[in-house]
């Protein structure tokens, strides 16, 4: 293993337990969604997307919209550790008037947001639209929508993967944290999901399934954008709801469960992070 | 009214980098004098307008100016939401054209009628809504909509609109226009009604009854001022729009004049009824049958003053 991966593997672990510290804290729930996508925000942030934190408006700067608004949770963490803001303003979360609770608020409230999400199925269109601005302006900078399994149910999703198929948006690429749950139930049972990556594939995309929790391969497949083909890309991360906490792992309780005191010292125990 | 729009949004494609014209899949051949000056601009989004909507946004997020174009209630209720969380709560630029708005398509039935839409666009904050009375109105709005840093609703009508201003009113967003002074009532109208409502002045002339004609081509912000002005001075308003007559211009009105202390005009309100037209007829049937008509409105407003006289 690189020094590079075990150095982000242990950025996910620092970011997990203070995910789990933060739902405890402030009663914010969703944490199964996301533990989920970790070491996609990670690998995205800390690893393959061109950004500076010092400028985080810069035109060329690649884009990132968490599509899945109830993962803020998590991004809030990345941003912060990653210099957007001092993590000592994470202190504040879910205080009345803090910006920090269940969804990422809009762009000009926080530096490092692209897109205010949360309503399911707005970031591939927003993010597509940034895409073609990219083309109009003859800039070369990337997006990346982070989608979850359940949002494939939304309609939008697909509308916005048939024009980046025809407008060859080959700077555009979709992550999708495929945990194989939504809110009340497994994704396949809700709405027959599968086969997913083969749909991208069906509606023009250059699709491919990674391990969502494989640091290495995650970068791999991100710095592959533009692939050259002239195709979006589409890369379905298999994931586990929960991921790195034992007793939260597959359990979609934890989509609304908060943790007690005792259970993030357990947590934070198998995370190898001191209490 | 869409030819007008077709060739000011080239003139504007032209003189500016920024405007990028986005179709669901409508107008054809309306736009090929876009399409050649600035290929890369225009994109013709298909039948998908919530996605249209959203991308918009994204563009507009990043520098651009994006005008969405399509027939009324799918660029407005279809894509409610991306209007309401993508294009209003970031502020972002958008200026979103409802053609055919009303009863225009009276002929295609209510799945193409919008007589909700001003009530609802109004709604959103930040959202500026106008209704352009002619083609010249229109120009001189997406002008103004163009230099205005928010998003921006226009209802538009479909084409043969009669032509009101004789030239180019001193548009401003938020500000209305007089038409034609008058001494005993006052019509107001927005959008396609200006027309109608200059022949209801006429036909109230003949009455010697002396209207003012004034347009409210902004429906959202309310040009305040000028209603203090005429509920003032008047012993009857009277509202006249192609909209239900929940929500819209004379529902924006009728929501400002109740906190007022001393408005001595009656307010007397004209449009479509709380109901859906499921019977097909051209626009004229249409208008005839909610009241829309110079006839009835003169008949209506006449009798008003009578009564308050």
């Amino acid at each position: 293993m690189s020094a590079d991966i075990a150095r982000l593997e242990s950025i996910a672990r620092q970011i997990r337990a203070r995910i789990i510290e933060t739902s405890h804290r402030t009663n914010t729930p969703h944490l199964g969604s996301c533990l989920s996508c970790v070491d996609i925000l990670v690998a995205a942030y800390f690893q393959t997307l061109r950004l500076d934190p010092a400028k985080p408006r810069d035109a060329d700067r690649d884009r990132f919209i968490l599509s899945k608004g109830h993962g803020a949770a998590a991004l809030f963490q990345v941003l912060g550790v990653r210099g957007f803001y001092p993590v000592a303003m994470l202190d504040d979360y879910g205080k009345d008037g803090s910006l920090f609770a269940e969804h990422p608020p809009a762009p000009e409230y926080l530096p490092g947001i692209e897109a205010a999400t949360g309503s399911l199925g707005h970031g591939l269109p927003i993010g597509l639209g940034m895409a073609l601005a990219a083309r109009i302006h003859g800039r070369k900078y990337n997006v990346i929508a982070l989608l979850s399994d359940g949002e494939c149910n939304e309609g939008s999703v697909w509308e916005a993967a048939m024009m980046a198929a025809s407008q060859k948006a080959e700077r555009l690429a979709v992550l999708i944290d495929f945990n194989k749950w939504q809110a009340t139930g497994r994704s396949e049972q809700v709405l027959a999901l599968s086969p997913l990556v083969d749909k991208w594939r069906a509606f023009g995309w250059n699709a491919c399934e990674a391990d969502g929790h494989d640091m290495a391969a995650l970068v791999r497949l991100m710095q592959r954008v533009p692939d050259g083909s002239g195709k979006p890309i589409a890369i379905v991360a298999h994931t586990v709801k929960g991921k790195g906490v034992s007793f939260m792992e597959d359990d979609n309780n934890w989509h609304y469960r908060i943790p007690t005191a005792d259970e993030v010292l357990a947590a934070k125990k198998e995370l190898g992070v001191a209490a | 009214m869409r030819n007008a729009f077709a060739d000011e949004i080239t003139r504007l494609g032209g003189a500016d980098p920024r405007v990028v014209l986005l179709s669901g899949d409508i107008g054809n051949k309306l736009f090929d004098k876009f399409k050649e000056q600035a290929p890369g601009r225009f994109f013709n989004c298909g039948v998908a307008e919530a996605n249209m909507m959203g991308v918009a946004a994204g563009m507009a997020l990043s520098g651009l100016r994006p005008v969405v174009y399509t027939i009324t209630p799918f660029t407005t209720t279809r894509c409610f939401e991306q209007i309401r969380v993508d294009v209003c709560y970031h502020k972002a630029p958008v200026i979103i054209v409802g053609t055919g708005s009303g009863l225009s398509y009276a002929d295609l039935g209510p799945t193409h009628h919008s007589c909700e839409d001003l009530a609802i666009l109004r709604t959103l904050p930040g959202m500026t809504v106008l209704a352009p009375g002619d083609s010249l109105e229109l120009r001189a709005g997406l002008r103004a909509a163009l230099k205005h840093d928010g998003p921006v609703y226009m209802r538009i009508g479909k084409k043969g609109e009669p032509q009101i201003h004789p030239r180019e009113p001193d548009f401003q967003l938020g500000r209305a226009l007089t038409i034609q002074q008058g001494t005993d009532v006052c019509l107001l109208a927005t959008g396609v009604m200006l027309a109608t409502a200059m022949q209801a002045a006429k036909l109230l002339a003949e009455q010697r009854i002396s209207a003012r004609v004034e347009s409210f081509p902004t429906v959202k912000p309310l040009d305040t001022a000028r209603l203090a002005e005429l509920f003032g001075r008047y012993g009857v308003v009277a509202v006249i729009e192609e909209h239900g007559r929940i929500g819209g211009l004379g529902g924006a009105i009728a929501e400002w004049l109740a906190t007022q202390e001393a408005a001595r005009a009656r307010l007397l309100s004209f449009g479509t009824a709380d109901e859906f037209m499921h019977e097909v007829g051209t626009t004229e049937y249409a208008r005839k049958r909610f009241g829309l008509t110079a006839e009835n409105i003169a008949r209506e407003v006449a009798g008003r003053h009578a009564h308050r006289r």
